[in-house]
């Protein structure tokens, strides 16, 4: 081998981290940057920047790189593309070796691939589009504690999207009120229902009280239905510790599932949650707060097909993905791209759906997409359309705001779920036919002709700000 | 604000199409179709009301593997209603690929439920 000799000062990058003929392996790890890069910087030479700034790169050359094998360890952009409609922005795709990362940690990967590298002079902007994990990183890690099979078998809830809502007020309810709203909702036709993320442990409500009541509200209207129910009981606190004797607490109470906020309390808390979950029988649903800070930026953050990956990888069972039909942003296709990576073990490259990689997921259970916000009844068809029966649809003004309250609230959307299912069994369209399959349900639901009555006129038609790439 | 007239009472559900008035022969019969042209086993489960909160039910002969046919389906349906007419009785439609039930619902409520 040749030896090298030290050069001390500042080379291109694209010297060493620009490898135009390189075949990725089946190992690596590789990652879709959207690059803006500065006025007068060459993209190769932007591309390379962003992949030794990720990977082993320096600003100036240091005498102990030569005491390792850096063509082993380093990152390679290996390829550049014109972004369809923006002529300052390309795609530099980049190859990392297994060995950078630590098994089993997602935080370490992001560490990397979204570290000093964002606030980088060379360039403008920087957005990372897509993962591609190796199938050798993915069996390292846990992923969701349960998955949807099984808490399909869990919960008894078979050839349906389930139902679920946020309990609203989200703020300010006593904890014995609180529960009476979950009751209400549950015995109503709801399969669960859900903290809102804001509630975690404040003086007008604190957590033992609420996990408390709300248990006892849960326990009940499982009895009283026949059907299995939970309310996610929100675990998300300012130290792991304290969530998990929330979680600890939840299960003595023999509650089904609990809830975390994954960006918020990070990736390390949500990882030993979903550990922790795995190891106790518990169901893991997670809410996405300040995601919208990462994601919503076309030029600049992480899409939230890689959160949503990350999330898969770290562990939980339900993940909240937007309703592409409600009051917040997501675009269609680009929604049901990711919606892909929760659910199946395979997604083929499709750019049509932002989907830059084939990727693998092996064996790894799936998580359940969860649509909340903004919608109602007059959605269900387009919703069950959409996002198909492993997803929970949540309606939260959509049932507290009927007019006969929580229960009548809820069994109108049963009943609207219902019929939409069974009409889609029965081969109807049900985007073309759903006011019909609505209407006709409603003849023998009182609760759901209300609902229609009362919904019939919000519609929300702002257009989306991230929009996919498109010529 | 008018006063709410309408009292809901709780009903006892049993979970999916429970909530939609009871499935006459044809839609029966269309549910089944679905099941088969999803690749899916029909099977059938029954079992006294006060256990039906149970995970297992009483299975009626084994699951009814490679039929094509919706009405060897019905006619099991009957065979097990007639053996077992105090039972409820639901329909399922085994996915061996997601090792999961892809369909399972209540098809036969006794009277008076």
């Amino acid at each position: 081998m040749a030896s090298k000799t030290f050069d001390a000062g500042v080379q291109d990058y694209q010297l060493t981290y620009w490898t135009p003929d390189y075949t990725p392996l089946d190992t690596d790890l590789l990652a879709c940057f959207k690059v803006v890069p500065q006025e007068g910087v060459p993209r190769e030479e932007a591309a390379a920047a962003v992949a030794a700034e990720s990977s082993t790169g320096t600003w100036t050359t240091v005498w102990t790189d030569l005491l390792t094998d850096m063509e082993f360890y380093k990152g390679r952009a290996y390829r550049i593309e014109d972004v369809p409609g923006d002529k300052n922005a390309f795609y530099a795709f980049i190859a990392y070796p297994l060995d950078l990362f630590e098994e089993g940690s997602v935080v370490n990967v992001l560490t990397s691939l979204v570290g000093n590298v964002f606030g980088f002079k060379a360039v403008r902007s920087l957005r990372l589009e897509d993962i591609r994990f190796p199938i050798a990183f993915i069996k390292t890690c846990g992923g969701p504690p349960a998955g949807i099979q099984v808490e399909r078998d869990k919960l008894n809830k078979y050839g349906r999207p389930m139902l679920g809502c946020t309990i609203k007020p989200k703020l300010g309810l006593s904890a014995k009120n609180y529960g009476r709203a979950v009751y209400e909702c549950l015995r109503g036709g709801l399969d669960l229902t859900k903290d809102d993320e804001n509630i975690n442990s404040q003086p007008f409500q604190r957590w033992q009280n609420r996990f408390e009541f709300v248990a006892e509200a849960v326990d009940k209207a499982t009895a009283e239905t026949g059907e299995r129910k939970g309310h996610y009981l929100n675990v998300t606190a300012g130290t792991v510790e304290e969530m998990l004797k929330r979680a600890e607490f939840a299960k003595e109470l023999g509650q089904p599932i609990i809830m975390h906020d994954f960006l918020t309390a990070g990736f390390t808390a949500n990882t030993t949650l979903a550990n922790w979950c795995r190891d106790n029988g518990m169901l893991l649903h997670i809410h996405r707060a300040m995601h919208a800070v990462i994601d919503r930026n076309p030029n600049h953050g992480i899409h939230f097909r890689v959160l949503a990956k990350c999330l898969r990888l770290s562990g939980g069972d339900h993940l909240h993905t937007g309703t592409v039909v409600g009051k917040l942003e997501g675009d269609r296709a680009s929604t049901l791209g990711f919606v892909d990576q929760l659910r199946e073990s395979f997604v083929p490259e499709d750019r049509s759906r932002g989907v830059f990689f084939d990727q693998d997921w092996g064996s790894m259970p799936g998580v359940m997409a969860v649509a909340s916000g903004g919608i109602h009844v007059w959605h269900m068809p387009a919703l069950v359309n959409i996002f198909g029966d492993d997803s929970v649809l949540q309606f939260g003004g959509g049932t507290q705001g009927h007019p006969g309250g929580n229960a009548a609230g809820a069994a109108a959307n049963r009943v609207a779920l219902e019929a939409c299912v069974k009409a889609r069994n029965e081969g109807r369209d049900l985007e073309r036919e759903g006011g019909d399959i609505l209407r006709d349900a409603a003849r023998n639901s009182k609760e759901l002709a209300v609902a229609l009555d009362t919904w019939k006129e919000i519609k929300f038609e702002f257009d989306t700000v991230d929009k996919l790439d498109v010529g | 604000m008018s006063m709410q007239t309408d009292d809901y009472r709780t009903q006892y559900t049993l979970e999916t199409f429970s909530f939609l008035p009871e499935l006459n022969a044809d839609e029966v019969y269309d549910q089944i179709v679905y099941i088969i042209n999803q690749g899916w086993t029909p099977a059938l489960e029954h079992e006294d009301p006060s256990n039906a909160a149970a995970h297992y039910w009483g299975m009626w002969k084994l699951p009814m593997f490679g039929t094509r046919d919706p009405n060897e389906v019905l006619a099991e349906l009957d065979a097990c209603r007639q053996a077992y007419p105090n039972h409820l009785i639901r329909l399922i439609g085994y996915d061996n690929y997601t090792q999961c039930q892809g369909h399972n619902f209540v098809v036969y409520r006794p009277r008076g439920m």
